[in-house]
């Protein structure tokens, strides 16, 4: 074997570890009804294709060959131990009507692991389960990282992390969780929880920022390649395809938020040349096609919020009074006090910054008084207004409040120039 | 699966009248319907949390105390024993009971299906 051949199947590997992990795991899920035991054996399927590769080649089908791999290996492991009929039957009074066949003919159809995945991020999503259960299994399980990848982007330990995931599989078992797309009439309220992990997915990378922890900051990508994934098995649903328009708009912006010592660039202030606009293109022909079909949802309205930034050259040319209205439509649709911030902000700058300043003012202000962007846009306005003195008590307020490190650090200059009599 | 679904209430809820009209003839629709569907093994009702007797036994010692083991806000009023396909369905069984309106229903599985 030549060392370029070696080299060639293992990156078809890790590739196919990117690609297939979740599908290859979803199956194995449904045939056994044991998520240890799957994930063991999918484990084992790669650590084998790292063998056989090299020497037989890479398969024409990764992902079927992987999956055969591992169920066969899963069907094995249950008949030595003597549980593949108990096993197997519990699977038959438990989950879909499909898995009442019993085991699968050696050959996986393709479209088999599109189902396979979308069974999986459903039940990994399923509302029994805590919001952070629910995000750590559907890293862990459809996007392959590790226990330890996960306890990094949480900031907990891996000891932690290691029974969150523990204690959501159990419970999945035993409390009958099925492993199942919902039935019609629980598809709409079940996809909106799956989006909700989804976005906040997102945004835990979002605020990450780059230079902060670049494991973080790869939860973005993560986030849309699983949206996508979703839109690819749910076309019709207009709410994911405005999730999938909003995560990518968001990210096509990756590159202009952070300046080269990894502080942060507000968005009136980014270098529009840097954003990504293959991938705002993209994002702005599927939130077209979602504005077509109907689409008048939360993530619709924040991807056209998100597209009014994408279009404009910059700052001054932006449709801010589109945007006051996009953030009306949302606050009647989700009442929230963060939409209200942001719709003060887009006020400020429809109608300047005294008129803003109006908005954040009359704000619910006890829902908002903990969050630091309260205390940043109200300093941010009165620094526009030219009230240094207060601009640089709200700044410090805000100072007090954030965690994240690039905005801390963009405070803290925003503080230091209103303090100085000379600038 | 089987699941316990146990009936939590705050004890000395205020009701409107129309709840309080409604809660009685509301449970008795939606015990017969379930058990119409097969889903509702038994169930009952339970006398309040002051007529509960909490019995421990520590260093060979008897404790027996008047009133629940846990003195939380809202407290079991009743039971139902469920019988579903899945958690899906004891979640729809629960939704319905006349109770998720004012209190709340806990579902749990039996340890040995």
């Amino acid at each position: 074997m030549t060392r370029d051949a070696a080299a060639a199947s293992a990156a078809a590997v890790a590739e196919a570890f990117r690609a297939e992990w979740g599908a290859v795991l979803a199956t194995v899920i449904r045939v056994t009804g044991d998520w240890d035991l799957a994930e063991e054996c999918a484990q084992d399927a790669y650590a084998r294709a790292l063998e056989r590769w090299p020497v037989d080649g890479v398969p024409d089908r990764p992902g079927a060959w992987l999956t055969t791999v591992a169920r066969n290996r899963a069907l094995d492991v249950l008949r030595r131990s003597g549980t593949e009929a108990r096993k197997l039957r519990e699977v038959a009074t438990g989950a879909s009507d499909e898995s009442r066949a019993g085991p699968m003919p050696v050959d996986e159809p393709e479209e088999r692991a599109g189902d396979d995945r979308l069974r999986l991020i459903f039940t990994c999503c399923h509302p029994a389960l805590s919001l952070e259960a629910r995000v750590a299994l559907t890293l862990r399980t459809l996007a392959g990282l590790t226990t330890a990848e996960i306890a990094r982007a949480f900031l907990v330990s891996e000891a932690t992390m290691a029974k969150r995931l523990v204690r959501a599989k159990h419970k999945i078992q035993h409390a009958g969780i099925p492993y199942r797309v919902p039935p019609p009439e629980l598809l709409a309220e079940r996809t909106g929880g799956v989006l909700a992990v989804l976005y906040l997915l997102f945004n835990e990378g979002y605020a990450a920022a780059r230079g902060d922890d670049l494991l973080r900051a790869d939860l973005c990508g993560e986030a849309v390649r699983l949206a996508e994934a979703l839109a690819a098995v749910l076309p019709e649903e207009v709410e994911v395809a405005g999730l999938v328009a909003l995560l990518h708009l968001h990210h096509a912006r990756r590159d202009g938020r952070v300046d080269e010592r990894g502080d942060l660039v507000t968005l009136d202030a980014q270098d529009r040349k840097r954003w990504d606009r293959s991938e705002i293109d993209r994002a702005l022909a599927v939130l077209d096609r979602a504005l077509l079909a109907g689409g008048a949802g939360p993530y619709v309205l924040q991807a056209q919020v998100a597209a009014c930034h994408a279009r404009a050259a910059d700052a001054s040319d932006t449709d801010w009074p589109a945007i006051v209205r996009l953030y009306g439509q949302l606050a009647a649709l989700q009442p929230s006090p963060v939409v209200e911030l942001n719709r003060a902000v887009a006020i400020a700058m429809a109608e300047g910054a005294g008129a803003g300043l109006a908005a954040v003012d009359g704000l619910p202000q006890g829902a908002l008084a903990g969050y630091h962007l309260l205390h940043a846009t109200r300093a941010d306005l009165l620094r526009r207004l030219g009230c240094r003195s207060e601009a640089a008590a709200s700044y410090a307020r805000a100072l007090e409040l954030v965690t994240s490190e690039p905005e801390r650090r963009f405070l803290e200059r925003r503080l230091e120039e209103v303090a100085d009599p000379t600038r | 699966m089987r699941y316990l679904m146990l009936v939590c209430v705050e004890e000395g809820v205020e009701l409107t009248p129309e709840q309080a009209a409604e809660m009685g003839p509301a449970t008795d629709a939606w015990v017969r319907e379930m058990d119409g569907r097969g889903v509702r093994v038994r169930g009952d009702r339970l006398r309040p949390a002051s007529d509960a007797t909490t019995v421990r036994l520590r260093d060979q010692e008897l404790l027996v105390v008047d009133g629940p083991f846990a003195e939380t806000k809202e407290q079991i009023a009743g039971f139902d024993l469920l019988e579903c396909s899945d958690l899906d369905e004891a979640i729809e069984v629960a939704s319905r009971h006349p109770v998720a309106r004012i209190g709340a229903l806990e579902i749990r599985p039996l340890f040995d299906q």
